[in-house]
C-alpha cells in the first residue's frame, strides 16, 4: 500500500471520527435532553419550567448552530493536516 | 396614509426591489442558471438558504402550531432545524466537490444507472410539486386578506414576479431575490415579536422574554400559562403528553427529510469552494435561527394575549369573559375570513373560550351555564394577526404582509428550480437528446421553468383538497428515498446500482402505502382502509413519522442487495474516493 492512499485512509477515519463524535452530542441534545430524558432533567428550573423544555425550544438549536461551525473549522484544518485542502 | 395605502406601498416596494434584482443577475449559461456560476459568498449563500427553506409553513403556521399544542410541538423546531447539522456532515461538502448541476445527476453517475436517475427525479418531482402548492396558496391568501384583490388576481401577481426573476436569471437571479427576501421576511417576524416580548415581560428580545417573568404578574410567563390553560381545560402548555416513540420518530422524520430536500440541497452547489459548503451550511442555520428561536415565544406569547383577550375577568371564572359586543376590531376583521368564528351557544352575548371536550371539565362548565366552546381559531392567523393584536403601527401590518409574501415567494423559486433542472438537465439533456448544445439546454431550462410556473399557478388556483396532508408526503418521501441514497453513495463503496434502486423503491414503497392506508389512496376522501387516529397506528407511530422507518428499510434493503451482487466498478470506487477529498473540485465545475 502506497503511503499516499495510507494518508486518504487516516483522513477519512478523522472526518468519520469527528463527524460520529458530533452526531452524538447532536442526537444527546435533541432527542436525549429535549424529548427521552426530559424527566431526569426536571428536577433544574428554567424560567417557569424545566431544562427539558429549554432544550426542546433553544437549547438544541444553539447546539446545533454551534456543532456546525465547530465541525467546519475542525474539518478545514484537518484538511490542510493531510494537505488535501482545495488551493 | 391609509392602512390599504401604505401595505400596497410597502408590497410594491419590495416587489420593485425584486424585479430590478431580476434584470441586473440574468443568467448567460447553464452554470449560471443551475448554479449562479458557482461565485455565490458562503454568508450570501446562507442567507438565501434561509429564505429558500423557509416557506409559508415557516414563517405562518408554525408559531400556531406550537401556540395551540405547547412542548409536544416543539418537534418543529428541533427537525427542521437539525436537519442542517446531517447537510452540514453528510451530503453538502461532498456534494458540492462532486460539482454537478442536480441531485438525481449524483445518484445517475454515483449508481451508474439510468434507471436510478429516473427514479430519483420521479421522487424530486413529487417533493417539490406538493410543496410548491402550499407555497401558492399562501399567496394567494396573503394578497386576499391584506390587499383585499381576489385570491386569483394575487396569485396572478404573485406568478408574474417570480416569473421575472427565476425565467430570467435563474439560480443566479433566485440567489439574489433571496438574500433581499429575507431581509424582508426576518424584520417583518422580529418586529412584532420584539414589541410584543416588550409589553408583556419588558424583555425586548423575544426568546429571552420566553422565559422570563410577566410583568403584570410577576410570575415566570410559561408557568402562567400553563395556569390558565389548564384552568379553561386545555392540557399544560409545558407539559409531554404525546407518545415518546412517535415524538422521537417525527423529529427524525423532519431532520432526514430536511437534509433531503432537493431544493435546499441544490444550494449548496452555488458556493466557490468545498470548505464553503460547510461553512454555508452553518451560517444558513444561523439566520434560520433567528426566525425559529423567535417562533417558540411568539406561540406562547400570542397564546397568552388571546386568552387574556377573551377573558379580561380571569381565565375561567364566571363573568370574566369578553362580551361579544366589546370584542377587539382585529376579531371583527378576522372574523370576515371565516378563521375565526363565535356562536354564542348559551344565547348569553358572551364569548366562553375552553376546552370542551376535556370530560374531567364538563362538570364545571355546566355548573356555570356554558354549553360548549364558542370561539373558534385558526391556528394559522396568529402570526398575521399578532400586529393587530398588540396594537402595533399601521407600517409593522403592512410589513407582515410583504414578509409572508417575501416568504411564499422565495421558496416557490427555489422549488421551480429544483423542478425545472431536473427536466432540462436529467430529462431533456440526459435522456431524450444528449446532444442538445449549450444554448439549446439554457433555453430548455427556462422553458421548464415557464411550464412549472403555469402549472404551479394552475395548481394554487385549483389547490387538491389535500394540499395540508401533502407536507407529510413530501417530508416522508425526502426522508425514506433521497436522503439515503445520498448518504450512502458518499458513504459506502459497497453500495452498487442494485441494491440502491431495490432501497429507493423499497422506501418509496413502504411510506407511500403507510400514509395511504391512514389518509386515503392518493388523498381520495374515504378511502383509507384504518382510520387516522392513534389507537389504529402500528406501535402509535402516526403517518407523518413514517419517513424514519422508511428510510430504516431504505438502508438495510439496500445493503442486502448489495451483498448479493456485485460490486460497483473501479472506476466508481474511485469516484467516490475523488469526492471525499475537496482537493480538485474547481476542476470538476466545468463537465
Amino acid at each position: 500500500m502506497s503511503g499516499e492512499q495510507e494518508s486518504g485512509r487516516a483522513y477519512w477515519r478523522a472526518n468519520l471520527r469527528l463527524v460520529r463524535n458530533c452526531l452524538i452530542v447532536w442526537a444527546l441534545v435533541s432527542f436525549g435532553f429535549g424529548i427521552v430524558l426530559r424527566p431526569l432533567l426536571s428536577g433544574i428550573p428554567v424560567g417557569g419550567t424545566d431544562l427539558g423544555f429549554w432544550f426542546a425550544q433553544q437549547g438544541s438549536i444553539l447546539v446545533f448552530l454551534i456543532l456546525i461551525f465547530y465541525y467546519a473549522y475542525r474539518m478545514n484544518a484537518i484538511d490542510r493536516k493531510f494537505g488535501v485542502e482545495e488551493r | 396614509m391609509g392602512q390599504q395605502a401604505l401595505t400596497y406601498l410597502i408590497v410594491g416596494a419590495t416587489f420593485a426591489l425584486y424585479i430590478g434584482i431580476a434584470f441586473w443577475a440574468r443568467a448567460g449559461s447553464t452554470g449560471e442558471f443551475y448554479t449562479a456560476g458557482r461565485g455565490v459568498h458562503p454568508v450570501t449563500n446562507g442567507m438565501a438558504t434561509a429564505a429558500d427553506w423557509m416557506s409559508a409553513a415557516s414563517f405562518i403556521s408554525m408559531a400556531g402550531l406550537i401556540a395551540f399544542v405547547g412542548y409536544d410541538n416543539s418537534t418543529y423546531l428541533m427537525g427542521w432545524t437539525g436537519g442542517y447539522v446531517l447537510l452540514a456532515m453528510l451530503l453538502a461538502p461532498y456534494l458540492r466537490k462532486f460539482g454537478k448541476f442536480t441531485v438525481p445527476e449524483f445518484i445517475g453517475d454515483r449508481f451508474y444507472s439510468q434507471t436510478a436517475r429516473l427514479v430519483g427525479v420521479i421522487c424530486l418531482i413529487v417533493i417539490s410539486v406538493t410543496y410548491v402548492i402550499g407555497q401558492m396558496t399562501g399567496v394567494g391568501v396573503t394578497f386576499a386578506r391584506f390587499l383585499e384583490v381576489s385570491t386569483t388576481t394575487g396569485l396572478f401577481i404573485g406568478s408574474a414576479v417570480v416569473f421575472f426573476y427565476a425565467v430570467l436569471g435563474g439560480m443566479k437571479g433566485i440567489t439574489y431575490t433571496q438574500v433581499a427576501q429575507y431581509v424582508v421576511l426576518i424584520t417583518a417576524y422580529t418586529i412584532p415579536a420584539i414589541f410584543i416580548s416588550l409589553q408583556l415581560t419588558g424583555n425586548p428580545i423575544p426568546p429571552l422574554g420566553l422565559f422570563s417573568s410577566t410583568q403584570e404578574h410577576g410570575v415566570p410567563l410559561l408557568q402562567r400559562l400553563d395556569q390558565v390553560v389548564t384552568d379553561l381545560g386545555f392540557g399544560a402548555y409545558t407539559a409531554h403528553r404525546d407518545n415518546t416513540l412517535n415524538m422521537v420518530l417525527f423529529t427524525m422524520s423532519l431532520m432526514i427529510g430536511t437534509a433531503g430536500l432537493p431544493h435546499v440541497i441544490i444550494r449548496f452547489f452555488t458556493v466557490p469552494r468545498v470548505a464553503d459548503a460547510r461553512w454555508s451550511a452553518g451560517w444558513a442555520l444561523v439566520f434560520i435561527a433567528l426566525l425559529y428561536l423567535t417562533a417558540p415565544a411568539v406561540g406562547a406569547m400570542a397564546r397568552l394575549n388571546l386568552i387574556d383577550t377573551v377573558w379580561p375577568g380571569g381565565a375561567a371564572r364566571p363573568g370574566g369573559e369578553l362580551v361579544y359586543e366589546q370584542r377587539p376590531d382585529w376579531m371583527r376583521t378576522w372574523e370576515q375570513t371565516g378563521l375565526l368564528r363565535f356562536v354564542d351557544r348559551n344565547n348569553d352575548g358572551r364569548i366562553q373560550y375552553y376546552n370542551d371536550r376535556n370530560p374531567a371539565f364538563a362538570q364545571q362548565a355546566q355548573q356555570h351555564g356554558w354549553q360548549g366552546n364558542e370561539l373558534t381559531v385558526n391556528a394559522d392567523i396568529l402570526v398575521l394577526a399578532n400586529p393587530e393584536i398588540a396594537n402595533l403601527p399601521a407600517w409593522v401590518i403592512a410589513l407582515v404582509a410583504a414578509g409572508g409574501l417575501a416568504a411564499a415567494l422565495s421558496t416557490a423559486a427555489g422549488l421551480l428550480l429544483a423542478i425545472s433542472s431536473a427536466i432540462s438537465h436529467d430529462l431533456i439533456k440526459s435522456a431524450l437528446k444528449p446532444d442538445i448544445s449549450e444554448r439549446g439546454e439554457l433555453l430548455a431550462a427556462r422553458i421548464s421553468m415557464a411550464a412549472a410556473i403555469v402549472f404551479a399557478t394552475y395548481l394554487g388556483l385549483n389547490p387538491p383538497g389535500f394540499a395540508a396532508q401533502t407536507v407529510a408526503l413530501a417530508f416522508g418521501l425526502a426522508a425514506a428515498t433521497i436522503f439515503p441514497v445520498l448518504m450512502m453513495g458518499i458513504f459506502s463503496k459497497r453500495i452498487n446500482n442494485t441494491g440502491a434502486i431495490a432501497g429507493m423503491l423499497v422506501g418509496l414503497l413502504f411510506t407511500v402505502v403507510y400514509i395511504f392506508v391512514y389518509k386515503g389512496w392518493f388523498f381520495i376522501p374515504g378511502t383509507n382502509q384504518l382510520p387516522d387516529t392513534p389507537e389504529y397506528w402500528v406501535f402509535g407511530i402516526s403517518p407523518t413519522s413514517v419517513g424514519t422507518i422508511g428510510a430504516i428499510l431504505n438502508f438495510a434493503v439496500a445493503h442486502v442487495v448489495s451483498r448479493a451482487t456485485e460490486a460497483p466498478p473501479a472506476a466508481i470506487q474511485e469516484m467516490v474516493e475523488s469526492i471525499r477529498i475537496p482537493r480538485g473540485a474547481g476542476a470538476a465545475v466545468d463537465h
